[in-house]
């Protein structure tokens, strides 16, 4: 798809018709380092803070494989002990690093200067949306701290069992995840306005929306599911509140514990499952999208040729945005609900493959005959388009309410959800470090040790979840402290657990070793130069690397055209920038013209 | 369809000069409008949702309704009245006359604060009835979404004490004022709409909701 440059021959465009903004400038080191109202410095907040509370994340997955590859081995760790990992693992590595890292991180990051901006529009909200957000990260941690610990109900927090004495974190634990999560929704809608409102109306001149790069539409939709999506978790977690403090019976049916009857009477737990699910879904999609968009610039710009059907990528971006939120309830086939919408959402769920299998085609077609590039970010996108592949393939047959029924309560789902869900946007998360980091900071990731990196997390994490996969299949539950001995599990089932967990830790020590290339390159890697990647967007072009307060210098750029000018023929480089005027784009020697 | 027009552009293909191109922003509205429109949005599926909820739980047969204060209706009445000061006082600020913007201003800030504690006397009253149980879902959810539009009220206020406060200082309507009078009336109409829908389905008589339902087919 590549294109000749537009006969165009006084290009030149001053950047009028765009107002100049009213950029706040810190005075002081605590307002331009700490309460700092610049996209970049918030970003890098919301980054550090994310990274930190995943790593509790990363541990606590950490402590529960050791109980399932070595039962009965560690007397530290209890059945309550055990649901409260469970519980905290997924809470934390699903809302508070995916979400916030792609939407506060990466959104912060690269919204303003991929689109042209000076920064955000509403940056004072902005930054109180970094600081409404750690205060929710605390609150979960405190949660550690308290009497009983933290929630043990299971990540999704299903009541009525999530608020009944004998769960673990009865006593303060559910009620500080709660608060936590309500915090968290109005910290990122603060966020979340930013970053729709500064794709819609602070571009630069010429940036039409569909010359923005695949990265920001991922991270605009994403951000439109999100706002849209997260009410209806924060209406679940305020009445399932309510319930727990003030004795309402949103949730709680008539309960009879121990013999006596409790004062609740009346609440349905189905409604809070809809709830939960209705913001559940798109979720996936909240993550997922932003996670497409930045794969499709990187691996366009590794591997040197435009994007494949970029209006095509972004409809399906727009359309699997529509679709996810008709499809929650395939998380509750096993609920009683009525069998007709099973069917219904079975037929939605099955639908979404289309647009998404469109991206994943695309891709493919993107890097067919491409120059391919074997750079860190490069590998862990294609890691990231095979294992989509994986977990999308799963997740059909989960879709299918026949075969969901006894998989449900499997292992199987723990192996579909990580494939799709955690290992697949882990994977564009890395991709985008290695790629942006020396935007960032002026300096290069090391390549040896991201090459250490890559390999054995993606051979690692197929390592850990395809013999999941197995495991579910063969009958293992999940959710269970410890299987003991069952009839149909083979003893070979044990024996595959400690080889998981054993891969397990080993991944995780391949984390700690990008921890220290994040680290030490920071200081000593190789210095980057201007545009290390020869990449087209905004965000290479800025006066100075990394880029300063206001980005653009004195002057913010004018956009010529769309993101994906690569290999284009009968121009010298094999790149042209978005904002360089064609008059100034060097013709190729007539030599390599006439070859094209 | 301006979205539709925009998503349908082929940008590979050779395009005019930037000039030819809009400099453009999607909407023409400033900014802080188009974020108050986005909040909204969010503000509404969170009361749909509440709403829906509802709905939901009367169809167990457990159900009780709840009472129906009278009270409510005259609240209704002062935060229409309130939502009218307000746009009273943006018609006055577009036509550039400062008097009539306090004067809107102090209106509608005033029956809206009316309006709140109408409110917290109906809360009282709910709970000097007889049989008031918390664990009735009808009484419960009452409290619950009154509780949240009047939050929701609240933060207005807040805002209305800023534009307030500037109105008073400025002698004259600038941008800035007119601009802070406009989100105003725009949030107080829609947060008077949210009201008047959560009134007219769920707290002014049994069967409002039921009839709903009924028109939709889900009855």
């Amino acid at each position: 798809m590549a294109h000749a440059e537009p006969a165009v021959v006084s290009d030149i465009v001053p950047p009028a018709e765009v107002p100049e903004v009213d950029l706040y400038h810190a005075k002081s080191w605590l307002t331009k380092y700490v309460f700092s109202q610049d996209a970049k410095v918030i970003a890098i907040q919301y980054s550090l803070t994310a990274i930190s509370i995943g790593l509790v994340g990363l541990v606590l997955s950490w402590l529960m494989r050791l109980q399932l590859g070595f039962p009965a081995t560690f007397s530290f760790i209890d059945p309550s002990d055990y649901y409260q990992y469970v519980t905290m693992h997924g809470m934390i590595m699903v809302i508070y690093l995916l979400t916030a890292l792609f939407l506060g991180g990466f959104g912060n990051y690269l919204i303003p200067l991929m689109v042209g901006a000076r920064d955000m529009v509403f940056p004072y909200v902005n930054m109180l949306s970094y600081w409404v957000y750690l205060l929710a990260v605390l609150v979960l941690a405190a949660s550690f701290f308290t009497p009983g610990g933290p929630s043990g109900a299971g990540w999704t927090l299903y009541p009525p069992q999530s608020i009944l004495s004998g769960t673990p974190g009865q006593e303060w634990g559910i009620v500080l995840m709660l608060v936590s999560l309500a915090l968290f929704i109005v910290g990122f809608t603060m966020g979340g306005l930013n970053y729709v409102v500064t794709v819609l109306q602070a571009r630069a001149r010429g940036m039409t929306l569909m010359r923005l790069p695949l990265t920001v539409w991922g991270i605009f939709v994403a951000t439109i599911l999100a706002l849209l999506a997260f009410p209806a978790l924060f209406v679940a977690a305020v009445m399932s509140l309510l319930d727990r403090l003030l004795g309402t019976s949103f949730f709680m049916p008539h309960i009879v514990e121990m013999g006596a009857s409790l004062p609740y009477g009346g609440g349905s737990p189905i409604l809070f499952q809809h709830l939960f699910w209705f913001f559940g879904h798109p979720e996936v999609y909240i993550v997922a999208l932003p996670a497409f968009g930045i794969v499709s610039d990187l691996i366009s710009t590794h591997a040197r040729r435009n994007i494949f059907g970029y209006r095509m990528m972004v409809w399906a971006i727009v359309a699997i945005g529509g679709l996810s939120f008709v499809v929650w309830a395939h998380h509750m086939y096993v609920s009683g609900m009525n069998p007709y919408f099973g069917f219904f959402f079975a037929t939605t769920t099955l639908v979404i493959a289309i647009p998404t299998a469109i991206k994943v085609y695309n891709w493919v077609l993107t890097l067919w005959r491409g120059n391919i590039h074997f750079t860190v970010p490069m590998l862990f996108c294609i890691a990231f388009i095979v294992t989509f592949l994986n977990g999308g393939i799963t997740g059909l047959f989960l879709g299918n309410v026949s075969v969901d029924v006894p998989l449900s309560d499997t292992m199987f789902v723990v192996a579909h959800f990580h494939m799709v869900m955690g290992v697949a946007p882990i994977f564009v998360i890395f991709a985008a470090i290695y790629h942006w980091y020396p935007l960032m900071t002026g300096r290069m990731l090391n390549e040896a040790l991201g090459q250490f990196h890559f390999w054995v997390t993606f051979v690692g994490a197929y390592l850990i979840f395809l013999p999941l996969h197995y495991l579910g299949f063969v009958g293992v539950p999940r959710r269970y402290f410890e299987i003991g001995e069952t009839g149909f599990v083979p003893a070979s089932a044990a024996t595959l657990n400690e080889f998981i967990t054993v891969m397990a830790l080993i991944v995780g020590f391949a984390q700690v070793v990008f921890i220290g290339n994040l680290a030490w390159s920071a200081f000593r890697g190789r210095l980057a130069g201007r545009n290390p990647w020869r990449a087209t967007t905004l965000e290479w072009q800025t006066a100075e690397l990394p880029p300063g307060h206001g980005n653009w210098g004195p002057t913010p750029p004018v956009v010529y055209r769309w993101a994906y000018a690569y290999s284009v023929p009968g121009v010298a480089d094999d790149f042209v920038p978005q904002n360089l005027p064609p008059s100034q784009v060097a013709a190729a020697h007539p030599s390599v013209r006439a070859a094209d | 369809m301006g979205f539709l027009r925009h998503i349908a552009e082929k940008p590979w293909l050779p395009q005019d000069a930037v000039e030819g191109l809009h400099a453009e922003r999607a909407i023409a509205a400033p900014a802080a409008k188009t974020g108050l429109r986005f909040f909204l949005a969010v503000v509404g599926v969170l009361f749909f949702l509440l709403v829906v909820a509802y709905a939901e739980r009367m169809r167990f047969e457990s159900w009780r309704p709840g009472p129906q204060p009278f009270l409510l209706w005259l609240n209704t009445a002062l935060l229409v009245l309130g939502s009218v000061g307000l746009q009273w006082a943006r018609t006055a600020a577009n036509r550039g006359q400062i008097d009539g913007v306090r004067g809107g201003l102090a209106a509608g800030g005033l029956f809206t604060i009316a309006f709140m504690a109408g409110q917290i006397v109906a809360w009282r009253q709910l709970r000097g009835v007889p049989f008031f149980d918390m664990a009735s879902p009808a009484i419960a959810f009452f409290y619950l979404i009154t509780a949240l539009h009047g939050l929701h009220v609240l933060g207005g206020l807040v805002a209305w004490g800023r534009a307030t406060a500037r109105a008073w200082r400025a002698a004259e309507v600038v941008r800035p004022l007119r601009g802070g009078v406009d989100l105003c009336a725009v949030y107080w109409h829609f947060l008077l709409g949210v009201w008047l829908v959560l009134f007219g389905l769920l707290f002014s008589g049994q069967g409002n909701i039921d009839v709903l339902l009924a028109l939709c087919g889900f009855r």
